[in-house]
């Protein structure tokens, strides 16, 4: 009776959890998903409580069980409310290690308990917790490495060891054979294969994660969200929970077409940017030549203020700058003198889907004048100014033009198509890819060495 | 080094080769300017305004004795005598029609450089001073037969009635062509444009204006990038246009020119006749022969009601911008005599006349006593460029993964629901919930707007927290183990449900509509 009960909280949970997932498909209703989300977690919880209370063994332990849930809600909260906007693809690579971690821990918790099944049935319950624990280690170490690399505490170049697709290879073989081993074992030396395996996913996912570029981190954040979420998924059907296995599919197929979207906007095959780098490229463009136009800040207020349209587009830079704040207050100025700003977004500006969006919005920038690039390619014609702002391999037309550079079928802003393009930069040197771009070098571009901030900031004076 | 700078003596000539600003410019470069007295008069520069910028003022003699001399208009005969022997000259010299002075030049031995030669190569487009004073005249153009034309360019809506805006007509779409259609728009008119031109389509069109559009399969672009002679067929179309067009506009501006080939006549007598009285027609290939057959070249005539202006000296009616914007085009000539190749700047404030460099030679028409002139063509153009770029464009295609994958992925697929069928037939359901969630997933995920896709990845983040669960059933186990490893998962679990929450509801609250 209450097992039925339950069951009907959690399929109303599963209904919310999808509706607020469906809620973010416009800012408007973001925050009503948010609030699905909570409210399903709410009722999840509360059942999954009324469960475990209704069976024996748990009156030891609760206190327990409570203190770390309210332990781990004063660090949530202290980790959500401090954490730096640009720090946020951090924060979402350390909570996948969490999701799994947890898959593993789950997995070695029921291989131990050692529920008395036989035939066939031992078979799956053994196979699923053998897969729960390897896609729970790979993406827990994965997401740790990613962590490091975007905290700069490891090297962001990848990592290149000798013969490495022989070595995953020869990995998951090993993991494949060892778990053949591991059904065939008395359930003491099982747990050893078990043990072994661990090891070898945390060495895989360490090499996966570790042999991939910076330039691709976009692409490894949203392949692991979705490794987080399979995680999930095998372990719903490892303790044959319909909410895990349904939350599982939503998040593994969210960060799937996530890292789609980001292989599609870097024109790279997923395959291609999971066996390597971004780096080791051999560059073999037309090489580009010319001379820059350097201009001032004064000088360059002068021609916003004679504009009639301006479109900004911010790269990382600008984030590392933190020139976003005078950036909305030269937006503001200008909407004020009659000029049409608007912001122009390519999917891979940022270190994370959306990631510049988000810094625009910290800076109050209102969402409904930051368009992504679909939306606004065909607006640089008839754009009398725009400005590139900490973004190079985004805007650089040999990805359109020269079809030998490394970056060529890569979507990008077609920013030169405008009247005039002034473009910011701290010196001389190339983008993420290593490519030389062309767009500096183009008759109606101008730049303005030097960090953006102060050069935002002294626009902003002159006007 | 010292430059001179002389007077203009030709009649209607406001302009002056070198302005106080170029004369601040041409001191950084280590150059100092002798002005003629009241050189810049008609332009609006005083003597004064010359010396405080740097400049000497000298009489006419010592102007012209330096060894380097710079003016507007072509030397007469009489002028050139007073250069001295070596020295050089820049000027627009119209080479065509100044064959005797060359050789007078030539004859004593001084080097001339003629601003009205530069090649269209994009490294000279600093220096060229045909576009910059047809950008002028275009624009003066426009603001001529405005001040002659008696109503209104831009539409108006009175308490008196509606007033329609003007029609005008821009007839060659060069640079002067360009400016006036510019002009004319931003005062309101109604522009439209023709020219033989294909490829001019776009930037016609990104002014402003209609380009008007002949059901005729020809195109009058050359390599050089100017207009070239059409055929009579397509002549004979492009006259029932202008014909059908005059009975229309209010102002027609015409600026065809074909190089070294008189103006084509464009507008015939009988058009206008048709025309509107009132109407005004600017000639700007006046000194060319005119486009109308009625121009008289430097006059205001009317006929038949209607105003004919066949100015010649539009750049010369805005003296003081285009004398600005010459002494510029002058400044990076000078400039660029002062550098190598690799440009690098001479020692000692040296200068040369580089014959091997094309711009320079282009613009160098006489040079060691001989003229020069007419220089090898340097072939370029935009139709070129344009079937440069283009090519590569089409080559250039996205990945897309092949068909095998799919083939793949659906043999994978079936091969895996046979094995849940046949060897665990109690996963079926589930593997059916998993199926639909994924199915799920897919649609509601791609209609979440990319500027939300970093709170949808804290949000999952947040969601998959619900592992917690998991961890909480084992809690009813009777392994210690296995409780403390689930207490450790509920624990990492819980953060990730708090942490992903409130971080979601952080960054959602930054996003903000405008005025709120």
């Amino acid at each position: 009776m209450l097992e039925n009960l339950i069951e009907a909280v959690y399929l109303l949970a599963i209904v919310l959890f999808i509706f607020s997932l469906a809620n973010l498909s416009k800012q408007e209703n973001a925050k009503r998903g948010n609030t699905f989300g909570i409210i399903g977690m709410v009722l999840t919880i509360t059942a999954t409580f009324l469960l475990i209370f209704s069976r024996p063994n748990i009156e030891d332990y609760w206190i327990f069980m409570v203190t770390s849930l309210l332990v781990a809600a004063v660090i949530g909260q202290r980790v959500a409310s401090r954490v730096e906007m640009t720090a946020m693809p951090e924060l979402i690579a350390i909570l996948h290690s969490f999701v799994g971690l947890a898959a593993v821990l789950i997995g070695f918790g029921t291989f131990i308990e050692n529920t008395p099944l036989s035939g066939a049935e031992k078979i799956i319950h053994e196979v699923e917790i053998y897969l729960g624990v390897f896609i729970g280690a790979i993406t827990f170490s994965g997401s740790v490495v990613a962590f490091g690399k975007l905290r700069t505490i490891l090297s962001s170049k990848p990592l290149i060891l000798p013969m490495k697709h022989l070595l995953n290879i020869a990995m998951v073989a090993s993991v494949i054979i060892l778990g053949a081993f591991f059904l065939n074992s008395s359930h003491s030396l099982a747990i050893v294969f078990l043990i072994i395996m661990t090891i070898i996913a945390l060495l895989f996912g360490v090499h996966l994660v570790a042999s991939i570029g910076g330039a691709d981190m976009p692409v490894v954040i949203s392949m692991l969200n979705s490794y987080s979420g399979w995680a999930a998924a095998a372990t719903g059907f490892l303790l044959s929970n319909t909410v895990l296995i349904v939350v599982g599919a939503l998040v593994g197929s969210s960060g799937a077409i996530l890292s789609y979207i980001m292989c599609k906007a870097m024109n790279r095959s997923f395959i291609s940017v999971i066996l390597g780098g971004f780096g080791t490229v051999s560059t073999q463009s037309s090489s580009v030549s010319g001379e820059y136009k350097p201009t001032t800040p004064a000088e360059a207020a002068v021609l916003l203020k004679d504009s009639k349209s301006v479109i900004i587009v911010p790269g990382y830079g600008m984030a590392v700058a933190q020139a976003q704040y005078p950036i909305y207050e030269m937006t503001k100025k200008l909407q004020d003198l009659g000029i049409e700003v608007r912001f122009g977004i390519h999917p891979v500006a940022g270190r994370l889907p959306g990631h510049m969006n988000v810094l625009l919005a910290e800076a109050k920038v209102p969402y409904d004048i930051v368009l992504e690039m679909d939306e606004i390619n065909d607006d640089f014609k008839s754009t009398d100014v725009v400005l590139v702002i900490g973004a190079n391999d985004t805007v650089n037309p040999a990805a359109e033009e020269d079809p030998n550079s490394p970056i060529a079928g890569m979507p990008v802003m077609q920013a030169w198509e405008a009247k005039h393009v002034l473009a910011f930069k701290r010196g001389t040197a190339t983008g993420y890819a290593g490519v030389e771009n062309p767009l500096f070098f183009k008759e109606n571009t101008q730049m303005i060495f030097g960090d953006a901030k102060k050069s935002v900031d002294e626009i902003l004076k002159s006007m | 080094m010292k430059i001179g700078v002389v007077k203009e003596i030709q009649k209607n000539e406001s302009r002056v080769a070198i302005t106080p600003k170029n004369v601040e410019q041409l001191a950084k470069i280590g150059f100092a300017t002798d002005i003629e007295t009241q050189a810049g008069l008609a332009s609006g520069f005083s003597d004064d305004d010359y010396i405080k910028s740097g400049a000497k003022i000298v009489n006419k003699e010592s102007a012209w004795l330096n060894d380097l001399v710079v003016k507007v208009l072509p030397p007469s005969l009489e002028e050139t005598s007073l250069l001295k022997e070596g020295a050089a000259l820049i000027s627009l010299m119209s080479p065509h029609k100044n064959a005797e002075i060359l050789q007078a030049l030539a004859n004593k031995r001084v080097d001339v450089m003629s601003m009205d030669c530069v090649p269209r190569i994009s490294r000279a487009q600093k220096l060229d001073v045909l576009s910059s004073m047809a950008n002028i005249a275009g624009y003066r153009a426009v603001i001529e037969a405005a001040s002659e034309f008696s109503g209104f360019f831009g539409g108006q809506i009175t308490a008196a009635g509606k007033i329609n805006p003007a029609k005008v007509l821009v007839i060659g779409a060069g640079v002067a062509g360009l400016a006036a259609i510019g002009a004319a728009k931003s005062l309101g008119a109604i522009v439209r444009s023709f020219d033989t031109r294909l490829e001019v389509k776009e930037q016609i069109e990104s002014m402003g204006a209609e380009f008007l559009v002949l059901n005729f399969n020809e195109s009058g672009g050359s390599s050089d990038g100017y207009a070239k002679t059409m055929s009579p067929e397509f002549i004979e179309k492009e006259m029932e246009l202008f014909a059908k067009q005059s009975k229309e506009v209010d102002i027609i501006i015409t600026t065809a020119l074909i190089p070294g080939k008189p103006a084509p006549k464009l507008i015939t007598d009988e058009m206008i006749k048709t025309m509107k009285p009132g109407s005004i027609i600017i000639d700007m290939a006046a000194e060319q022969g005119g486009n109308c057959d009625n121009t008289v070249p430097g006059e205001l005539i009317e006929k038949y009601g209607v105003k004919i202006i066949g100015y010649t000296d539009f750049a010369s009616r805005m003296a003081t911008q285009s004398s600005q914007l010459y002494g510029t085009n002058i400044f990076h000539l000078i400039s660029e005599l002062c550098k190598n190749q690799d440009n690098n700047w001479f020692k000692d404030n040296n200068w040369f006349i580089n014959i091997e460099d094309e711009m320079i030679r282009g613009l160098t028409t006489v040079k060691d006593g001989k003229v020069i002139w007419p220089a090898p063509p340097i072939k370029i153009s935009q139709t070129d460029i344009k079937a440069s770029t283009a090519k590569p464009k089409e080559k250039i295609v996205q990945k897309k993964p092949s068909p095998l994958w799919k083939v793949f992925g659906i043999l994978s697929f079936t091969l895996l629901l046979s094995i849940i069928g046949l060897y665990a037939p109690r996963l079926l359901p589930q593997f059916t919930l998993f199926t639909l969630a994924c199915i799920i997933g897919f649609y509601v995920i791609w209609n979440v707007t990319p500027a939300l896709h970093t709170p949808l990845m804290s949000v999952t983040n947040a969601i998959s927290g619900i592992m917690l669960v998991g961890a909480l059933v084992l809690m009813n186990s009777p392994n210690i183990i296995t409780i403390i490893l689930a207490l450790i998962a509920i624990f990492i679990a819980a953060i990730n449900i708090f942490g992903g929450f409130l971080v979601t509801h952080r960054m959602l609250d930054m996003f903000q509509k405008k005025d709120k």
